[in-house]
């Protein structure tokens, strides 16, 4: 299978902090994979380039051979490359609904004058708008919390919400940032199959940035593995969980052990 | 949308009081002097409906007065310089103000809170000091004498009256404002309630995210900046031609600051807030002139205790912390 997303010696500077290290893999259309690795790893950054929310300092990242890394955010997400953000990073004054309809906007086929002036397409827009949200936040399980403050949700369903308005600007690539962080073994294993459903359901091509091991053996297609900005391993679950290189990095190598 | 009978029963109401009611109170109790304050407040009210809407990308405007000024000089030289109608000398004030704030917004909407408001801030000084120093604004003298609005007739049915003509152009400078304040608000209540709007909170929220599902921040930033500033030079426009006269001074940085201060007040939250907000700001200065010199101190605490204790504006006690009206 061709890949859907390429990245291509992918290199990130801070000054003299180097955040990533010529990283490149692909992904391909309908997997799931993970980025894993220790904290300061460089997996968010890794993440904010692809979406263009950091520029790279050398290389570059395609999608369908197309460059998508340099260029402005909501550039990136109108080709269908949309993240999601930890959970403090939501509308707080909105309605979960609210939320939902107000990211569909991309799918809007009146022009903004036309919405100023009520025309016929605009109001077309709306109610489709309307339709697809309840349709979203049922498949999510979110129906009963539609009309719920996003401040007043718990964190569980803020992460939930999070995914909603990421799925409702259609997308083809969701990027994933720590959809586990902070739950229980339950609540994860309802988000992973979630994500599950997503990618199955809705043909949506999932990366995710993730501490969670289990969970992560658990959903992933393939897994790479970031340590201290490097790529250190590339491969499926089993072979992640067999290779030295990334045990050492989690664990340390028996050198480092001294006195244990 | 559909409108609920309450609301509709409200905006009737209000109709008539601005349109009907004040004239009548006015004729019955012969205080023609109002007519030039409930002018004002309605002029005012347009300039802050555009502070308002600046509020609602979550950008704090204290730069409005730069906006009123550059709309009454606009109108002010097309209509002694190249002798053109003020009712056209209007919308290219507007227009002209919108256009200066795109090449100013472009460069300083990237900024945010403080930073945005400071930079603001200094926009009215600027613009008065260039005013003082333009040839074409004639420096500090001004341009005085202005003509009276002339009549507008299409094929040689009078759609507006020439004002020179006219005993009383209190009141028909009031109609206007009026006209124009209810037109204002009507399209900014539309606008709020668009897709911009949705658009708009989005931002005001949250901009990273807002960028993440794709909308353009940047672009929406400063279109809403430039109708912001195009309410400011229609508001500016129609001050200057009441006056007759436009001066470096007559929108200075304490205007800026006042037409701030009416959004507040009103309530952000509300999009009739600043209706509110300048009638009371306008009069509650005015009932505290008694107090000589204390006026300005019992004013400012009043303002606190506003800001401490209702938080979301005069709006707020009549429905309670809802969104927009």
């Amino acid at each position: 299978m061709s890949a859907l997303i390429q990245v291509n010696n992918v290199t990130k500077k801070y000054g003299g902090l180097i955040a990533n290290n010529d990283i490149s893999f692909d992904v391909s259309e309908n997997e799931i994979l993970s980025v894993i690795g220790p904290n300061g790893a460089g997996k968010s950054t890794l993440f904010k380039m692809i979406s263009s929310f950091t520029p790279t300092t050398s290389g570059e990242v395609l999608y369908r051979g197309e460059r998508i890394s340099n260029l402005k955010p909501h550039v990136v997400a109108r080709k269908g490359i949309v993240r999601t953000f930890q959970e403090t990073t939501i509308f707080k004054s909105m309605t979960v609904r609210e939320s939902v309809v107000v990211a569909q906007h991309l799918r809007a086929k009146a022009s903004l004058a036309g919405y100023f002036w009520g025309s016929k397409t605009a109001k077309e827009d709306v109610t489709a708008f309307g339709e697809y949200a309840d349709e979203l936040l049922e498949f999510l399980g979110m129906s009963e919390i539609a009309n719920e403050l996003a401040s007043n949700l718990p964190q569980g369903n803020l992460r939930a919400l999070g995914i909603a308005i990421g799925l409702a600007t259609d997308p083809k690539v969701l990027l994933l940032d720590e959809p586990f962080a902070g739950m229980n073994h339950d609540e994860t294993m309802n988000m992973v199959n979630l994500v599950r459903s997503v990618r199955d359901e809705r043909g949506v091509t999932v990366m995710l940035v993730e501490h969670d091991m289990p969970a992560v053996m658990n959903i992933s297609d393939r897994i790479v593995v970031l340590n201290f900005g490097e790529k250190i391993a590339e491969g499926t679950p089993s072979e992640i969980q067999n290779n030295e290189k990334v045990i050492e990095a989690y664990l340390g190598s028996a050198d480092d052990e001294i006195g244990m | 949308m559909g409108f609920s009978i309450q609301q509709l029963v409200a905006v009737g109401v209000f109709l008539l009081a601005i349109f009907v009611g004040v004239p009548l109170l006015i004729n019955a109790t012969g205080r023609w002097d109002f007519y030039f304050t409930l002018t004002s407040v309605a002029l005012l009210a347009i300039a802050s409906a555009g502070v308002w809407l600046t509020f609602y990308i979550g950008r704090i405007n204290i730069g409005q007065g730069a906006f009123a000024l550059i709309g009454a000089y606009v109108s002010a030289i097309l209509v002694v310089k190249s002798g053109l109608s003020f009712w056209i000398s209007l919308p290219a004030a507007g227009l002209f103000a919108g256009l200066i704030a795109v090449l100013i917004g472009l460069p300083i909407l990237r900024l945010r809170g403080v930073y945005f408001a400071m930079i603001t801030l200094v926009l009215t000084q600027v613009v008065t000091l260039t005013a003082l120093a333009l040839p074409i604004t004639n420096g500090a003298k001004g341009i005085s004498n202005i003509p009276l609005p002339s009549g507008v007739s299409i094929f040689g049915i009078p759609l507006i009256p020439d004002f020179g003509a006219m005993e009383n152009t209190k009141l028909a400078f009031y109609l206007t404002a009026c006209i124009l304040m209810v037109v204002t608000y009507a399209a900014l209540y539309r606008l709020v309630n668009s897709r911009l709007g949705h658009l708009c909170r989005s931002m005001q929220q949250n901009e990273e995210l807002a960028s993440s599902i794709g909308v353009n921040i940047a672009y929406i930033r400063v279109v809403i900046f430039a109708i912001s500033s195009f309410f400011g030079g229609i508001g500016g426009a129609m001050f200057g031609s009441i006056a007759q006269s436009v001066y470096p001074s007559t929108f200075v940085v304490a205007d800026s600051v006042n037409f701030m201060l009416n959004c507040f007040l009103g309530g952000l939250g509300y999009v009739f807030g600043p209706i509110l907000g300048t009638l009371v700001l306008y009069f509650g200065w005015d009932l505290l002139f008694e107090l000589g010199k204390y006026q300005m101190l019992v004013y400012s605490m009043i303002l606190i205790a506003v800001i401490r204790f209702l938080p979301n504006g005069l709006l707020s006690i009549r429905f309670g912390k809802g969104n927009n009206k």
